[in-house]
């Protein structure tokens, strides 16, 4: 008689001494992300005790206590920084850096585009739900311009940033965009990001349907997650839109692939160490 | 799982068992909403009902979208139905 | 005899290495670049890792995540950098990260005057991250204790799993002087403790008897949890006030029990002595010539220099303080240890020797306050 159910995959990768449910509000983009990171770790077959997930402050900060990996809730902004300190100790373990938007762009964009040109082993992870969740629905780099917010009660006057295009002209060899709503496709990212030696980066678009989508009547999670399937195009799609069409559009896709530029950690062995110990390069 | 998210026509014969795990669905509705079959649907309380069992073709489009883990399915071929 | 002519931030570079350290993490800033310069070069050389980061925040930060790799780690900064550090070195003392800080301080406050020193830190030193913690300071006043108490530094870091701060200044960073290092530095590698239990029972925030339970670096089958946020004993966030109670008793204890050890301090001449030089850094330089010459004049002075500042030594002053009546604190500052000391000896007793204008204390000045001239 079989008594113990099928295992799932989460099974194997959430901490077991954890409370669950997760801390994230119903219908929260976050959770579908720790998701697909989970079974893209699961599809590389990676050694737990290999796998390092590092988070800075906000919702997604409170994403790594949940997996079996090694993990560190560090400061707002400077998870990428502490995640350089751990890669560089330790070059063959993959570490992966989940953020929020603000976390990754705002307090963190120095360390976001210098670990980017410096092409730090890194799988950077960027939860964008466009605003600051946690702290109630402040206005964050990638609030759309008009939109309000809870610090821009007449409408926000600040252009924003576009994640994975700023990625690429920053250096990142592998950058990619999905969202919440194309999850095996967010999910196929992650592990090639994960399995690129140098900076990857992978720009979730999620939304925040307690605060922001609140604040500007956008409807529930349901609602919020059907806007991000209507909304959006792929790279391919977008080619052929003009700049106004595109304005407001999601583009989905793999913005760059690259493989010329040499990761830092085999840089520093192969040059800097070599060098030092006198040994011909 | 199928690539295609928008849960197109499947072809005959997979079928789906699901399970929901309670204690973790916080019923956010996002399975309901957006099941292609429209298997799903929420009570009055908010709990998540398999309403139509038999209209599951597994496209697991729930388990993967669900933010919470609160709910599976487990492919069952048409005979075990 | 390995006797070599050496700047005081190489030697603090030198001593962090005969430590076993593997990682430095620093930011360009005046007086401090040298360190950074003699890492980049050396560091290698040893299989270690040396980075310039793009700020002070990001250098404090890597440091943490490589010594949470295993690391030994090290950064090296001055004012205006230490200020940008503060956080993050919250960040070690929350969760007991052994790491290292060496501040070669300049004449502040913001730019101030980078070239000139001062010692106008010693309070950021101990406070200058929010809420409570403890910290161990550590402050050298010549090149040779410049390497000897960045080893001590590293020592103490590990062995209580707690940042270490190291107060230079510009003079003692920057002058150069003959010193005789040890000859066999291998005895000086610090190494981190380990576990005795199995991953699934290691806990990394335990409240064990020792107070200090040992860090395992990441990626050797130790898959736990670290955060800024106050947590119980498997590193998991509580808002439980007894698992916040526990810890604080913890991490202030394992430091209270091993001030024997890290209390480090040079005195002569108290017992028999009517009044008093209490100093550190550059000053304890001025401090012990004005006591010669009091001496020579056939004062009865004592000299008790501190190398470490925090945890402040109070049983050493309150003890002299007992039979001593005038207490003179030569310090590069506006008064800021002065303080302390007397709020151990009693206001009265102390008399304050200050500058904060980018010029060493004279001897003189120090002379004519033990004279009481002043």
């Amino acid at each position: 008689m079989k008594t113990q159910p099928e295992s799932k995959v989460h099974e194997r990768y959430l901490r077991h001494s954890k409370k669950f449910p997760n801390v994230w509000c119903a219908g929260c983009g976050i959770g579908i992300v720790l998701g697909a990171i989970i079974r893209a770790i699961d599809s590389l077959s990676l050694d737990k005790n290999d796998v390092a997930m590092i988070s800075g402050i906000g919702c997604t900060g409170r994403m790594p206590v949940y997996v079996d990996f090694n993990t560190m809730h560090t400061t707002h902004g400077r998870a990428i920084a502490f995640a350089t300190g751990l890669k560089l100790a330790r070059p063959t373990m993959k570490v992966i850096v989940v953020m929020g938007d603000g976390d990754a762009l705002a307090i963190g964009g120095n360390h976001f585009i210098h670990a980017a040109r410096r092409n730090i082993g890194l799988t950077a992870i960027v939860v964008n739900n466009l605003t600051y969740g946690m702290t109630g629905g402040q206005y964050s780099p990638t609030t759309p311009l008009g939109a309000r917010a809870s610090t821009a009660p007449y409408g926000h006057i600040e252009p924003s940033f576009r994640i994975a295009e700023l990625a690429v002209t920053a250096g990142a060899p592998f950058v990619a965009r999905s969202t919440v709503y194309h999850v095996a496709e967010l999910q196929k990212y992650i592990a090639q990001a994960i399995s690129t030696q140098g900076f990857s980066v992978v720009e979730a678009t999620s939304y925040c349907h307690t605060t922001l989508g609140r604040i500007n009547r956008w409807g529930r999670a349901p609602d919020m997650m059907r806007r991000l399937k209507e909304n959006s195009v792929t790279v391919q799609q977008a080619e052929k839109m003009s700049e106004e069409e595109k304005k407001a559009k999601i583009i989905r896709g793999i913005l760059s692939d690259r493989k010329d530029i040499p990761e830092y950690t085999e840089l520093y062995r192969e040059q800097i160490i070599r060098q030092a110990k006198g040994e011909k390069a | 799982m199928s690539d295609k998210e928008t849960g197109s026509k499947k072809k005959r014969g997979k079928r789906g068992q699901i399970q929901i795990f309670p204690n973790w669905c916080k019923g956010c509705g996002l399975c309901v909403e957006f099941c292609p079959m429209k298997v799903l649907e929420q009570g009055s309380n908010g709990a998540i009902l398999v309403a139509h069992p038999e209209k599951c073709t597994a496209c697991r489009w729930c388990e993967l979208h669900c933010p919470d883990f609160a709910i599976f399915v487990t492919e069952i071929s048409a005979e075990e139905e | 005899m390995n006797r070599v002519l050496m700047q005081g931030d190489e030697a603090c570079a030198e001593g962090a290495i005969a430590a076993g350290c593997n990682f430095f993490a620093g930011y360009p800033i005046t007086p401090a670049t040298e360190i950074a310069e003699v890492m980049a070069h050396r560091l290698p050389q040893q299989d270690g890792v040396f980075i310039q980061m793009e700020d002070e925040i990001a250098s404090m930060a890597a440091v943490i995540g490589a010594a949470v790799g295993g690391a030994r780690a090290m950064t090296a900064t001055s004012g205006p950098g230490f200020s940008l550090m503060q956080e993050n070195i919250g960040y070690a003392a929350m969760a007991e990260i052994p790491c290292v800080i060496a501040n070669v301080q300049r004449l502040g406050p913001s730019t101030g005057r980078p070239t000139s020193p001062a010692q106008g830190d010693v309070m950021q030193a101990r406070w200058g991250t929010h809420g409570d913690h403890p910290i161990i300071v550590l402050c050298p006043s010549s090149v040779r204790e410049s390497f000897d108490l960045t080893v001590k530094a590293f020592e103490f870091s590990e062995r209580y799993r707690t940042p270490v701060i190291l107060l230079l200044d510009e003079i003692i960073g920057h002058m150069r002087e003959g010193v005789e290092l040890p000859a066999d530095k291998t005895t000086l590698n610090v190494k981190r403790e380990q576990t005795l239990v199995p991953p699934e029972w290691y806990k990394p925030f335990e409240n064990l008897a020792t107070d200090v339970p040992p860090l395992i670096p990441f990626g050797e089958g130790y898959r736990y949890h670290i955060t800024g946020l106050h947590h119980d004993e498997r590193g998991y966030p509580t808002d439980k006030v007894d698992e916040v109670e526990a810890w604080t008793a913890r991490v202030y204890s394992k430091i209270k029990q091993a001030l024997s050890e890290v209390l480090l301090y040079e005195e002569n001449g108290i017992k028999q002595a009517d009044t008093l030089v209490v100093a550190y850094g550059i000053s304890a330089r001025s401090a012990r010539h004005a006591v010669e010459m009091a001496r020579n004049r056939g004062r009865r002075v004592g000299f008790l220099k501190l190398q470490t500042l925090w945890p402040f030594p109070e049983e050493v002053i309150e003890q002299a303080a007992e039979r001593i009546h005038r207490i003179i604190v030569p310090e590069m500052n506006l008064g800021q240890l002065a303080l302390e000391v007397e709020r151990v000896a009693g206001r009265r007793k102390v008399r304050r020797v200050n500058r904060a204008d980018g010029e060493v204390i004279k001897p003189e000045q120090i002379l004519s306050a033990i004279e009481g001239m002043r």
